[in-house]
């Protein structure tokens, strides 16, 4: 055991926060009125090497790891919420094309994932797939040096920007129902993308549905071998949770950070907030909380940068953190008052934005699930 | 940041787990029952080193690290809550302060023995008015030439009845309120020193809790730990540890709730099938088992950065507060899980929730933990 940042660590840390507060927090508020995806903040990622900070550096990423990724998310989902996940997304897009993907397809998608250039889509939830998984029901079906795909997507992080997305689809459906993973490209034919969807947080971020209309996905973009997609998806997730995780403290961190520097400005009866114990216990609570979260997630990152199996403290990690950070976004409105219900103030927004972190790469059932799975068959750890 | 136990602390973790599953589980239930002091187990305790985990050798302790001290701590609640009590005060309440503030003479007097497990320590510091508010402690020592004269009652003091030697706090000069509190080191067999009957209480009932009443306890100067007027600090740093050991005793009571729950949610058959298939039950494991995990690694946290003299007083409160109410929390779901069985006696699942209790009180109410905490984050 030991609880300190190694030096490049730390140094990440010290340089992505002074980015996110300096460069991201200042312009969240704006991005999330607008709905604006935020452009100029994925070009310093990228710029900074933090869109494939798990893929190595002769594949365009710069490979700093998982724990140092996990603590680089959380400091850009304080800074803005939205920005976080477009971090989460390609790196989780540009970590699975490197552990699946053939050298060729290595080359042809990840620089450009890795510069900003290209924008990367994770497609898994359909309509009627959605904690569900396994039960997609997207064809694709062989067809000389291509596979046709039929069916839709839904609620896809980039869905109307991706310029490459990983797609699940069924190929063999009996006597085992067996889904593959393609890699789809923008402008193939039969592939188009629907209106971005208006949520109630994150709303910087772009989340459309795709749909396939006999579309024609050439073999060579077949990632993974053939029945290997269910495999591909709920690995790639595992490794996702660790970051919305992350996405979640760091979201939390912002709400708490404005609800003490609020408590302490604020007077009613005469002293400030700051100085009764019904506010006080709301922060202590949250900390503690907050900080039970960080060192779950990082436990769980450091398993899987040390190539341990980590699923079950991927779950743990962000089943605890994306609930334990909405009871704190929750409170820091409650800190804040009606004040804290304003648009005018951050809270409200930290709020909104943290809500997604118990539903999607996951529900929070479906991390209880995992949890409880691993506790029948292994027993306690 | 690395998440893999030491050799040593893998060590110390399969050598206390065996000797609590074999000595000390078998006897739990019996010990609630009838309220043994269990001896028996303090004596092999000791053989093993757990006396004084995190005291160096050359005291007679074990020289190992604090998140060794955890880690034995948690493996000897998951068996009997009364038993880790009691190790934990002699560990961090009694060797504790000693080691940090102890003269190089009270400590080959006083904590060698103590380490050893040769005696047995408690803490003096809770009165019939000052348990939160510490600081007003109303048991006095009035210097007389080379002693110290001691009068007052201290209340709920676990190991009363059994210690050798007690860490006690009183108010040297009542004007400078908690800053005239002074620490000393009490030889129970001391001419002037009662100890109450033993407190019947809802849970850890091995555990022997008794009030000691001080009267005219002449006691030598060379008995004062640390300097006059040093006592509050003494006391408070003391707590940064305890709460370590009572967060790890937390962990080990919730601990129990949880695999005793699983054991029998995978046997007991309802609607045609082991709960363990529905949901309901699924998700009561599911939150023991994560909060368990997040209350172990704000511990872990705490005794890492004790081990390297750092602050940790917002992290031991930290530690302890969440480590308590999951034990709680925990106790309250084994028995929702075990059902009208999780009432009667016959089942642990009640002896671990009545057991949890406590640890939301001693060693700082979770009120009090909300305090540390939150004057940390207030501080500029």
């Amino acid at each position: 055991m030991q609880f300190e940042l190694s030096g490049e660590r730390a140094q990440i840390q010290d340089m992505v926060r002074s980015l996110a507060r300096k460069e991201f927090a200042p312009k969240a508020a704006e991005i999330d009125e607008h709905s604006r995806y935020p452009d100029e903040n994925l070009s310093r990622l990228a710029e900074l090497g933090l869109l494939g900070m798990l893929v190595p550096a002769s594949y365009g990423g710069s490979e700093t790891g998982a724990v140092a990724y996990a603590i680089a998310l959380e400091e850009v989902a304080r800074g803005c919420a939205s920005t976080g996940v477009e971090m989460a997304v390609a790196n989780m897009v540009g970590e699975t094309i490197y552990r699946f993907g053939s050298e060729e397809q290595r080359r042809r998608f990840l620089a450009d994932l890795f510069s900003g250039a290209g924008t990367g889509a994770f497609a898994i939830t359909e309509p009627s797939a959605g904690s569900d998984a396994f039960g997609i029901s997207t064809v694709a079906v062989p067809d000389g040096d291509a596979y046709v795909l039929n069916g839709s997507k839904t609620l896809i992080t980039n869905g109307s920007r991706a310029d490459v997305a990983i797609v699940t689809a069924v190929t063999q459906k009996e006597p085992e129902k067996k889904i593959s993973a393609f890699l789809v490209e923008r402008g193939t034919r039969g592939y188009s993308s629907g209106r971005p969807e208006r949520k109630m947080g994150l709303r910087g971020s772009d989340t459309a549905s795709l749909t396939f209309e006999d579309c024609r996905v050439p073999k060579r973009n077949r990632l993974g071998e053939e029945g290997e997609g269910f495999r591909i998806a709920m690995g790639a997730l595992d490794g996702g949770r660790i970051g919305i995780a992350t996405q979640a403290i760091g979201i939390a961190r912002a709400a708490v950070e404005s609800a003490i520097t609020y408590a302490r400005e604020r007077k009613q009866f005469g002293q400030h907030l700051s100085g009764f114990q019904a506010i006080q216990w709301m922060l202590a609570d949250s900390a503690t909380e907050l900080d039970a979260a960080g060192l779950l997630a990082l436990r769980a990152a450091y398993r899987k940068e040390t190539g341990g199996s980590f699923t079950r403290e991927a779950a743990v990690a962000k089943v605890f953190a994306s609930e334990a950070a909405y009871r704190a976004c929750h409170r820091a409105v409650q800190v804040y008052g009606g004040y804290g219900y304003m648009r005018e103030y951050p809270v409200e927004r930290h709020l909104r934005d943290v809500k997604v972190t118990s539903i999607y790469e996951g529900t929070s059932e479906i991390q209880r699930i995992i949890i409880a799975r691993g506790l029948v068959r292994e027993g306690c750890r | 940041m690395v998440f893999d136990l030491t050799e040593e602390q893998r060590m110390i973790q399969e050598m206390a787990k065996s000797f609590a599953q074999r000595e000390v589980l078998p006897k739990a239930a019996e010990m609630d029952e009838t309220g043994r002091f269990p001896e028996d187990l303090v004596r092999q305790m000791a053989e093993l080193g757990l006396m004084g985990v995190a005291v160096p050798e050359e005291y007679g302790g074990a020289g190992m690290d604090n998140i060794c001290y955890a880690i034995a701590m948690e493996e000897i609640a998951r068996a009997c809550a009364s038993t880790a009590v009691i190790l934990s005060v002699n560990n961090s309440l009694a060797c504790d302060p000693i080691l940090s503030f102890g003269s190089e003479e009270q400590k080959r007097k006083y904590l060698v023995p103590l380490a050893s497990g040769k005696h047995l320590g408690c803490f003096g510091l809770t009165e019939p008015e000052a348990g939160s508010d510490a600081g007003s402690q109303k048991t006095t020592a009035v210097r007389d030439g080379s002693h110290y004269v001691l009068n007052g009652t201290k209340n709920f003091i676990t190991n009363a009845t059994q210690a050798d030697t007690c860490v006690l706090f009183a108010m040297t000069d009542r004007e400078k309120k908690h800053k005239g509190i002074t620490a000393f080191i009490l030889d129970m067999k001391m001419q002037g020193i009662t100890v109450g009957k033993k407190e019947i209480k809802l849970g850890i009932c091995a555990s022997a809790t008794a009030s000691i009443i001080l009267e005219d306890v002449k006691i030598p100067a060379a008995n004062r730990l640390g300097n006059e007027g040093e006592g509050f600090k003494i006391a408070m740093r003391t707590l940064d540890g305890g709460r370590i050991g009572i967060a790890a005793q937390a962990i080990g009571i919730a601990r129990a709730s949880l695999e005793d729950s699983l054991a029998y949610a995978k046997e007991r058959k309802q609607f045609g099938q082991p709960i363990a298939n529905f949901q309901a039950i699924q998700w009561m494991l599911a939150d023991m088992a994560t909060e368990i995990d997040a209350a172990r690694m704000l511990t872990y946290r705490a005794a890492w950065r004790k081990d390297r003299n750092l602050r940790c007083t917002k992290e031991s409160s930290m530690a302890k507060l969440y480590a308590s109410e999951t034990a709680m929390r925990a106790g309250v779901k084994g028995i929702q899980i075990h059902g009208g069985y999780g009432y009667i006696r016959e089942y642990p699942a009640e002896r671990h929730f009545r057991d949890a209790k406590i640890t939301e009180i001693y060693e700082g109410t979770s009120e009090i933990q909300r305090l540390v905490i939150a004057s940390d984050l207030l501080r500029d």
